[in-house]
């Protein structure tokens, strides 16, 4: 795997010439023109996917795609998998944010030798945090630089 | 009106004509439009009518979520951005500003003058390149110790293996996160300024192996030979890595990232 390989726009040329029509790969596309470029406030707003959550969603068609052609099945086209899987975040949010209350609740109003760890786990940020970023099972390695990214994690 | 403008980037007004030179006349962009100049103090909006039947909120929302309908509208903003970077110096904006009419994008280019000032002045007359860098997770590890079974009971042996294992994985991890950050060092050298993007998404972007490096480099058209000489410099010192390199790039990646935490 060590052979050069020039891809992109130019890639078969040398960089000092300009001269382009490959067509780019997509993902260095969206990479840039999603996640990058001069942000200026428009007149209509719109949140654009962050660029790790649409690959995620992305993925999962990537994957589906060819078996699924094969098998005629197009459900991938009107695939709500991510905005369904924000609903249950936010619900699940929600329901953690109602049981810390419950619990608190009741700490406050007696001995309540019970709730305390149970509190614990429920404000555990890291179930909210797992959910924001699911990495898929089987391809732990694809990541191998750590935090080390710039400009990763940075939206809310 | 009954519709919205897309904005695609900004360009220095061009003297003379409407800028037809900048623009071949069969640029069309995310809607299939014809794509214009909206000028204002020196600077020019390259800009497309769209319907609002598509482009008002709900229904952006909703292509947005449609990854057909973005991949061609993402490549569309691409290409009219990329035919610009071809003719003139470019700032290009990010994917979905969308403004209600022409007087509403000069207003833009009057108020954010000064920003667009500043990113011209990063950006004239320079290229962005992408260059990725792969390593294959599986490449045995210069000068292993092997590992001592130790006498003990199957358990022990099988818990001695599973950290050994881990701990050539995390070696792993090591070697490549080094390697990122020499070839890092290396290439900034022949480049004005670098950003580091994340690795890509494997069955996305269809490699093998690992990403280690997904970077962009700011590179004077002038000094893109010394670029691609310092690559090819970089491939003979590390043979245990691949290199791929794409762009020129309009400069994306340079333009105002400082805006970023503005966002609402």
């Amino acid at each position: 795997m060590n052979q050069p390989a020039w891809t992109g726009p130019n890639s078969t040329r040398a960089p000092a010439q300009p001269g382009r029509g490959e067509p780019s790969s997509l993902a260095d596309i969206l990479e840039r023109v999603l996640d990058k470029g001069i942000v200026i406030a428009g007149d209509i707003r719109v949140d654009l996917l962050d660029i790790e959550l649409l690959t995620i969603k992305i993925r999962l068609i990537v994957a589906s795609v060819d078996r699924a052609r094969e098998m005629g099945i197009d459900w991938w086209e009107h695939d709500p998998a991510l905005s369904s899987q924000e609903r249950d975040v936010v619900e699940e949010n929600r329901r953690l944010r109602r049981r810390v209350g419950d619990l608190e609740a009741e700490r406050s109003a007696g001995p309540a030798q019970v709730t305390a760890s149970g509190a614990e786990e429920a404000t555990e940020p890291a179930a909210e945090e797992e959910h924001r970023r699911p990495e898929p099972a089987g391809e732990p390695d694809s990541r191998p630089d750590g935090g080390r990214s710039a400009d990763r994690g940075r939206r809310p | 009106m009954n519709g919205a403008v897309w904005v695609y980037a900004v360009v220095p007004e061009p003297a003379g004509d409407n800028g037809t030179d900048l623009l071949s006349g069969d640029t069309t962009g995310v809607a299939g439009e014809s794509v214009r100049l909206v000028a204002e103090g020196g600077l020019a909006a390259a800009t497309g009518s769209v319907p609002l039947s598509d482009f008002a909120e709900e229904p952006l929302k909703e292509h947005l979520e449609d990854l057909r309908w973005l991949e061609a509208a993402a490549r569309a903003h691409h290409q009219v951005i990329e035919e610009l970077h071809r003719a003139t110096d470019v700032v290009p904006l990010q994917f979905a500003t969308v403004y209600h009419d022409d007087d509403a994008v000069r207003a833009v280019l009057a108020g954010r003058a000064g920003d667009f000032a500043a990113a011209f002045a990063r950006t004239r007359g320079r290229d962005e390149w992408g260059v990725k860098a792969y390593v294959d997770p599986g490449a045995p590890a210069p000068a292993a110790e092997p590992e001592e079974s130790g006498g003990g009971t199957p358990g022990t042996a099988y818990l001695l293996r599973r950290k050994a294992e881990q701990r050539s994985r995390e070696d792993a991890y090591g070697r490549a996160e080094k390697r990122a950050e020499q070839l890092r060092a290396a290439l900034a050298d022949t480049a004005e300024q670098e950003v580091a993007h994340r690795p890509q998404d494997q069955r996305l972007a269809g490699y093998e192996g690992w990403m280690i490096l997904n970077d962009s480099f700011l590179v004077p058209r002038a000094g893109a030979e010394d670029f691609s000489t310092c690559v090819t410099a970089c491939r003979e010192q590390f043979p245990d890595v691949r290199l791929e390199v794409s762009g020129p790039w309009p400069p994306y990646s340079f333009v105002g990232r400082e805006n970023r935490e503005e966002r609402p």
